[in-house]
């Protein structure tokens, strides 16, 4: 994001220690039978993630529904609890620390959530609401609670009078912004953000990418954004990580991965955005996957992905693809990557199923 | 969407609103959800509304089925479809067109179909409201439907539920649903909003095949303007329950002339962009429906109504004006005015 | 399917078995001893002990239970190796009362026909008005036709059973003298008499369960025609008729169902104010004059027969879940 300083941001953000780094990641739900709840078998949410978030970056978790991609969001802050790997924030392995341990760390990290309607108690007044993570942790901060808040619903752009107004006097966009002022009162240097956006009008979500862009920029905030609309993470994320049925399947900084997918289902992905430009659709090949999404109770062996895939061979069926470095900074977890940009495929495989439009 | 014309497919157009104006007594008093709305729409073409939530599409797409009820909306203005006026037909009349005439695609395909009933059972109830049909004939012609949509093994899946099937087989119940009675309009009401991406690319396929093969007139109702750049021959931009800009796609997408249009094409980031590219986003909220602003009802977001003298979008409404070729907005802005303020990627190379 | 069923039903049978502990622990507690209500009007400690032993109550708890649960299934022989004095109680058996000197089980057996026929009617009774009456109101929701039939459900609903039941025991009985005076006899017998007796009681306990159900059907009315599927339904050009009943009252009817399961079941456990008030010698009558009499082995027995049909009930109400909404049956 950091539009001011991308190129240094970039290139910058790898150096020195994560502020969160997830390693191993699993988060299995259970299948419990109705008769004698007896597990039966499991969701595998999310099967095996490595991730890294640096300061002052954004990270962009991409995919479609039952990827994962909301599952670990929540695991790494422990709002639940992972089934195996390790999290470690701020340079502190959180992933055994009790409900009160977790409590000094969420002044490290917190979270926007989707739904503005729901994530605010609608009892509460926006002080109450923004003025609850000083309160949870015992701050009183310089100048008192009522101005730190209305400090932050002035940084967000909001009315610091409506500081005893209830959440349904606003509208979605303000609800979202009151989120943000909430997840900003503890100044931490990360925040996750599910689906930040996707709730709001158009004409809305680029006010809010505007502000969250803007306070990144002043506070040096590290965010991971998770998003379905690849328009948006393309546009906020430095590096984006693309997960399918649990794996991360590509991890590349924004511009390569869009520029050159590396992966046939980033690549798959991509070609179905709509591009709002008439006759933008010639210019690009598109591929239609075939097929619906596996259960991610019962993902297929090897690459998850094969079964949609026109490039599967035996080997991905047999053999689990690890996400490997391919190029600098970009990890593809795929048997037959596609080419890097610049570089022409020597095995011009025809996608079965496309259809250039 | 296709420009191969059937010999037999008619020059005047299928749909036709005149001056349709929907509104609902509240509490807190009269909303105007649709002020005013005209456009057409011709057999095997694709119009799309755009506009976010509040700007009428959804009331306007509605009142075109017939479905608001008599006694909570008030409904004056034309809707002809195929020559019949549904504001003031019979609700009988009404009734047998919706299915036959026209059809609906919504957006939320598990909620729009029943949880208790087969979807053969739902598809074949749409045939026999329709026309003396057997019902095993019924079940034939579902079946049939259901695998032109694109439903692997047809004849077993009629037996199942919704909530047996994905959500993009549900969209193609949906679709299939919509079409088994061959309408010559369908409604598509934000129809891939729920879907993911991939999912959304595939039911548009299904769409434009159909289209093809069909030639029905399709209304397109969505937010995404990449859906409607891939998707729409014509479109019309609703804004505060009216319309505020209309044109052929092209037109539309390179030379918006309404402000309002102009500026939601900029706040939408583009896969395209470069990176660093900041969004331009409208400023403030859509307008209340009970309480609209005087004067241009995008006036209080607009950035552009100091150019125009005499403060003339404070106090009076525009009119929707030609301003090129089958090309209408409501703007006080003159086309060159708006072409030197509100510049285009595709309009030239004059992007700043 | 099948699975969900047999465990449902295997749950029931435990539920029912958990019941029949809980009601003879209820009982034994109970501060009224049995052994000296037995003892008649010349009592001496020596003949209440008696009595105590040829009852089997000086025994362990846990065998007490053994010899009655077991009577149920295998039936019982009451004082044994007494001679002339023993006499046995078939299976089902749920003891002797020896103030009427009768077993339990004829008792009820003569009780419970008398109370199915007195909810059956009542059912089919509310049912069909409280079902129409809330569909009517949902459809006209704010009109007139709505308003008065919520009045007129909020009033029948606050009156109390016996209210109505005294009220028409007066007016059409007493004082304008429509009816003849109630006298049960089964519809087997003389079918007109029946019916006569029958039609009050039956408009009784109808007439304020109508009223709920009223409101019930009505806000589940009002609710699933808001849904999504209803807009989907007057697209596809159904009848307003068919959309109403085919598919919102359908998808509406799962908390009916419920509800309905749950009353019958009580119901069919006596209608003790309505039975008194008629004359009608059912179960809700026999358990007043045991309560009376201190008979604590028909207590007992109306107790758990009782909550047997309340469970029964719960079992076939989970059952209609499966046959009205496939996504529970195809779980």
């Amino acid at each position: 994001m950091s539009t001011s300083t991308s190129a240094t941001a970039t290139a910058g953000s790898q150096t020195g220690e994560p502020i969160l780094r997830v390693t191993g990641l699993r988060k299995y739900f259970p299948i419990q039978s109705s008769f004698l709840r007896r597990t039966i078998g499991q969701v595998k949410a999310v099967d095996g993630v490595e991730l890294e978030v640096f300061g002052s970056e954004t990270l962009g978790v991409v995919g479609e529904s039952g990827c994962g991609k909301s599952t670990i969001g929540r695991t790494m802050l422990k709002l639940l609890e992972p089934t195996e790997g390790t999290i470690q924030l701020a340079g502190k392995d959180i992933t055994g620390f009790s409900r009160r341990e977790m409590v000094p760390m969420r002044r490290e990290a917190s979270m926007i959530f989707q739904d503005p309607y729901s994530s605010l108690n609608p009892r509460h007044t926006v002080g109450k609401i923004v003025a609850a993570p000083f309160e949870v942790q015992g701050i009183e901060p310089p100048g008192g609670v009522k101005k730190a808040v209305q400090d932050l619903l002035d940084r967000v752009g909001l009315n610091p009078e409506h500081y005893n107004r209830f959440p349904a006097e606003f509208s979605g966009g303000q609800r979202q912004r009151i989120g943000i002022a909430r997840a900003l009162a503890l100044h931490p240097k990360l925040i996750i953000c599910d689906e930040p956006v996707s709730a709001l009008d158009v004409s809305i979500q680029a006010q809010v990418v505007n502000l969250l862009e803007d306070l990144q920029n002043e506070f040096g905030l590290a965010y991971v954004v998770i998003a379905h609309d690849l328009s948006v993470i393309r546009h906020i994320s430095d590096r984006i990580a693309v997960m399918y049925l649990g794996k991360v399947m590509e991890l590349s900084d924004s511009d390569s991965l869009y520029l050159a997918p590396r992966h046939p289902y980033t690549k798959a992905l991509l070609s179905a955005v709509p591009v709002p430009e008439p006759g933008g659709r010639g210019r690009r090949e598109r591929i239609v996957l075939a097929g619906d999404l596996p259960s991610p109770a019962n993902p297929p062996s090897g690459c998850v992905f094969r079964t949609r895939c026109w490039k599967a061979e035996d080997r991905c069926a047999a053999e689990v693809p690890a996400l490997v470095e391919v190029e600098p900074g970009r990890k593809v977890a795929c048997h037959f990557p596609e080419p890097a940009a610049g570089e022409v495929s020597f095995t011009p495989s025809q996608p079965n199923g496309t259809a250039p439009a | 969407m296709s420009d191969v014309q059937p010999a037999t497919a008619s020059r005047s157009p299928y749909l036709e609103l005149r001056d349709l104006k929907v509104s609902f007594a509240t509490e807190d008093g009269l909303v105007r959800a649709a002020d005013g709305v005209s456009f057409s729409l011709e057999r095997g073409k694709t119009l799309a509304i755009v506009g976010e939530s509040g700007s009428g599409k959804s009331v306007t797409s509605q009142a075109i089925m017939g479905l608001h009820p008599k006694r909570s909306a008030q409904i004056t203005g034309e809707v002809l479809v195929d020559g019949t006026d549904i504001v003031s037909a019979s609700e009988e009349t009404v009734r047998s067109m919706r299915g036959r005439n026209m059809a609906m695609i919504f957006q939320d395909p598990l909620s729009s179909l029943h949880p208790f009933y087969t979807v053969g059972a739902q598809l074949i109830e749409a045939v026999q409201a329709h026309g003396e049909v057997s019902k095993s004939e019924a079940r034939q012609r579902a079946i049939a439907m259901l695998d032109r949509v694109g439903i692997p093994n047809a004849a077993r899946r009629v037996e199942e539920y919704p909530h047996q099937f994905s959500g993009g087989m549900r969209q193609r119940v949906m679709i299939a649903m919509a079409l088994i009675n061959n309408p010559d309009l369908v409604i598509a009401d934000e129809p891939t909003t729920a879907l993911d991406v991939t999912v959304q690319a595939q039911i548009l396929d299904v769409l434009r095949d159909l289209q093809g093969e069909f030639q029905m007139a399709i209304l397109l109702i969505t937010h995404d303007l990449g859906v409607v750049a891939e998707t729409a021959d014509d479109v019309v931009v609703m804004y505060g329950g009216r319309v505020v800009e209309r044109g052929p796609v092209n037109e539309i997408f390179t030379r918006p002339r309404m402000p309002y249009t102009w500026g939601l094409m900029s706040s939408v980031p583009n896969l395209t962009d470069p990176r660093g590219t900041r969004l331009t986003p409208i400023p403030g909220q859509p307008p209340s429906l009970i309480n609209l602003p005087t004067g241009c009802v995008f006036r209080p977001r607009c950035q552009f109504s100091a150019h125009v003298e005499d403060a003339w979008c404070d106090t009076k409404r525009p009119d929707l004006e030609p301003v090129g070729p089958r090309h209408d907005a409501r703007c006080f802005l003159s086309v060159s005015q708006m072409a030197a303020l509100a510049p285009r990627r595709a309009d030239g190379e004059e992007v700043a | 399917m099948l699975g969900y069923v047999v465990k449902r039903f295997g749950s029931m049978l435990v539920m029912l078995a958990g019941l029949s502990v809980m009601v003879f622990l209820l009982f034994s507690v109970l501060p009224a001893d049995p052994a000296r209500l037995t003892c008649g009007k010349t009592c001496t400690p020596d003949v209440v002990e008696a009595n105590r032993q040829r009852l089997g109550l000086d025994k362990p708890l846990v065998e007490q239970y053994a010899v009655w649960a077991k009577g149920i299934v295998a039936g019982r022989t009451f004082n044994e190796g007494q001679g002339a004095a023993e006499f046995t109680c078939p299976a089902p058996c749920l003891g002797y009362s020896f103030s009427q000197q009768e077993n339990v089980t004829d008792l009820i057996t003569e009780a419970v026909p008398v109370t199915i026929w007195l909810a059956a009617g009542a059912f089919v009774l509310w049912m069909t008005f409280g079902l129409t009456t809330g569909v009517i109101a949902a459809l006209n929701r704010g009109r007139w036709p709505d308003v008065v039939l919520q009045g007129i459900s909020l009033v029948a609903y606050s009156l109390p059973s016996f209210f109505v039941g005294l009220m028409l025991l007066i007016l059409l009985i007493v004082q304008m003298s429509l009816l003849p005076y109630p006298d049960y006899y089964p519809p087997s017998e003389d079918l007109k008499k029946f019916l006569v007796t029958m039609v009050l009681p039956w408009v009784t306990v109808a007439f304020t369960s109508a009223a709920f159900y009223t409101r019930l059907t009505r806000t589940q009315m009002v609710e699933t025609m808001g849904e999504d599927y209803i807009r989907t339904a007057r697209a596809k050009g159904l009848a307003e008729r068919t959309v109403t009943v085919k598919h919102a009252l359908r998808a509406g009817l799962t908390p009916i169902v419920t509800a309905a399961g749950l009353d019958l079941g009580i119901l069919l456990g006596g209608a003790i104010i309505t039975e008194q008030i008629f004359n009608l010698p059912g179960m809700g009558r026999l358990a007043v004059e045991s309560v009376v009499d201190s008979d604590l082995p028909v207590i007992t027995g109306i107790t758990l027969v009782a909550a047997t049909f309340i469970i029964v009930a719960n079992f076939v109400v989970d059952m209609l879940y499966m046959v009205i909404d496939p996504r529970v049956r195809l779980a």
